[in-house]
């Protein structure tokens, strides 16, 4: 599960370990007051259904398009994804997972390296349009690293963006083309998604911050 | 992790995995068509090379590369060096211009210790004297790891010149830390009397060895030492040690055979052997990039000071 998104930079923190349907685990002496669930297992399923709509109509199609997940949780959104368009279409996008770790903007700023995932693209880039799959959109800084990363790995005719959430808060002129849910958040609040794949459940949940624990 | 590598046993059991699994990922920048990431964009490593090397100082160099760090080499030959400039001083100069890392070689065992005194970067040790080499182990361990799933538990000779091998020290170190058997074996004057120590164990008889073996690794025999008598002839060193035909046949099925180079071809392995598909020498060269990757990543990734120890 995720710890939430209070800083672009906690991304890559490591996480705790999945736990019971329904309990919220938390990250190491943050205690949340109150947790707010803003979107169930039928409302993340739907949202994904209505994507894979979006992005066939924008595309005209499935042909050229493939989908990048960013570690770790785009990752798993981008395999739903793919699919969903495989059932709607008949024909399966190649789905690859991307690590921006290495073109982070704040290397050198935190006390340790940042942890790293695994980068596999396992088709050529080049003349597809490439749609990133993230879970959280918020200050728009992972995304400047995704389209850094990806440029290096080949010149795809395109790059859209599809979010499962987009909490507001850009520090970058960036926007999604497709968006799950929009939610209004303030900049301490933490949004939370959970994953079947990884979490055991799948929900988002806005949490108040509360003291250290 | 310690602020600066010197030795293996800077090194726990778990940043040595943390290492290698972070080597796995740059490894897979090193397939593409840009082998090039901007993760250390702005920092400055200095190769500080006291000794002649090659492929070390080549690898440290293109790790540092494709990390987009910017790479002083610093060779004595030619330099400062040659006209009579000491470790220290030339240790205050690279401080003054600000390097982050100072990658150094030399022949006197403990100096990357003593320049850890003067400079207030990373200190990356590229081999020392006869003391340590822990970037060499860290490749061969992650070659190992990459070939056989696993160190824990397997069975490695390392045999030749164990007395004067700073790869061997840095490699048994390593080894025995993460649970594999290590066993040296060499001619009883090549192999130093504490050897025991490290928690290794000693053969003079590289045959009764072989038949159990999961890593056979070979150290290069150093003829310029060969004035000073430790054994008697090359051609008989070849003939109890070298890794001939003969010997690969009594090897268990997937044995690795593994060298740090550069080789004698016909002395501590045979030239055919050299190049059969379970030798991975080549492999080892690739790796030792990653894992240098991995290596300046976490000692540099971070803030610094404070950070990291």
């Amino acid at each position: 599960m995720r710890p939430g998104r209070e800083r672009e930079d906690e991304q890559h923190q490591p996480r705790p370990a999945a736990t019971a349907v329904g309990r919220l685990p938390y990250p190491a002496g943050v205690r949340a007051v109150s947790a707010t669930r803003i979107m169930d297992e039928e409302e993340i399923r739907r949202a994904v259904t209505r994507i894979a709509h979006e992005i066939l109509e924008r595309n005209h199609g499935a042909e050229h398009v493939a989908l990048v997940g960013i570690a770790k949780r785009g990752d798993d959104l981008a395999r739903r994804l793919a699919a969903e368009i495989e059932r709607i279409e008949g024909v399966a996008p190649p789905v690859g997972v991307l690590d921006i770790t290495f073109y982070r903007d704040d290397i050198g700023m935190r006390a340790e390296a940042p942890e790293v995932h695994e980068t596999r693209i396992g088709f050529d880039l080049n003349d597809r349009v490439v749609v990133l799959v993230d879970d959280v959109l918020y200050t728009g800084r992972t995304i400047r690293a995704a389209m850094d990363a990806l440029v290096d790995l080949g010149r795809p005719r395109a790059i859209q963006l599809a979010v499962l959430v987009d909490r507001g808060h850009r520090e970058l002129p960036i926007r999604a083309d497709s968006v799950g849910k929009n939610v209004p958040t303030r900049k301490d609040e933490i949004v939370r998604v959970c994953l079947r794949e990884q979490d055991g459940e799948d929900a988002v949940y806005v949490e108040e911050p509360g003291g250290s624990a | 992790m310690n602020k600066h590598l010197l030795s293996i046993n800077d090194l726990t059991a778990e940043d040595i995995v943390r290492i290698l699994d972070v080597a796995e990922s740059f490894r897979e920048v090193g397939t593409r068509v840009i082998k090039k990431v901007p993760a250390l964009r702005g920092r400055t490593v200095v190769n500080l090379f006291y000794e002649n090397s090659t492929r070390t100082r080549i690898s440290f160099e293109l790790a540092a590369k494709r990390l987009s760090a910017d790479v002083i080499n610093f060779t004595t030959s030619g330099t400062s060096v040659a006209k009579g400039e000491s470790l220290k001083d030339t240790a205050r100069t690279l401080q003054a211009m600000g390097a982050d890392a100072i990658v150094i070689r030399h022949s006197s065992s403990g100096a990357p210790h003593q320049l850890t005194r003067w400079v207030s970067g990373r200190v990356l040790n590229a081999g020392d004297g006869t003391h340590e080499h822990p970037t060499q182990a860290l490749l061969d361990l992650y070659t190992i790891r990459d070939k056989l799933g696993r160190l824990e538990g397997l069975r490695a000779a390392i045999v030749g010149d164990v007395l004067h091998s700073r790869v061997a020290r840095s490699l048994t170190f390593g080894l025995v830390k993460m649970g594999a058997e290590v066993t040296l074996v060499g001619p009883p004057t090549l192999i130093p009397p504490e050897a025991p120590q490290w928690g290794a164990q000693v053969s003079y008889d590289l045959d009764a060895v072989l038949p159990k073996l999961d890593v056979c690794y070979l150290l290069r025999v150093q003829r310029e030492r060969q004035r000073q008598r430790f054994f008697p002839s090359v051609r008989e060193y070849a003939r109890r040690y070298g890794l001939t035909r003969e010997r690969v046949a009594a090897l268990p099925e997937g044995c690795l055979i593994m060298h740090p180079g550069p080789m004698n071809r016909g002395v501590e392995i045979d030239s055919d052997v050299a190049d059969l598909p379970r030798s991975v020498i080549e492999e080892q060269v690739t790796n030792g990039i990653a894992v240098r990757m991995a290596l300046l990543y976490l000692m540099l990734g971070g803030a610094g000071e404070g950070g990291g120890a």
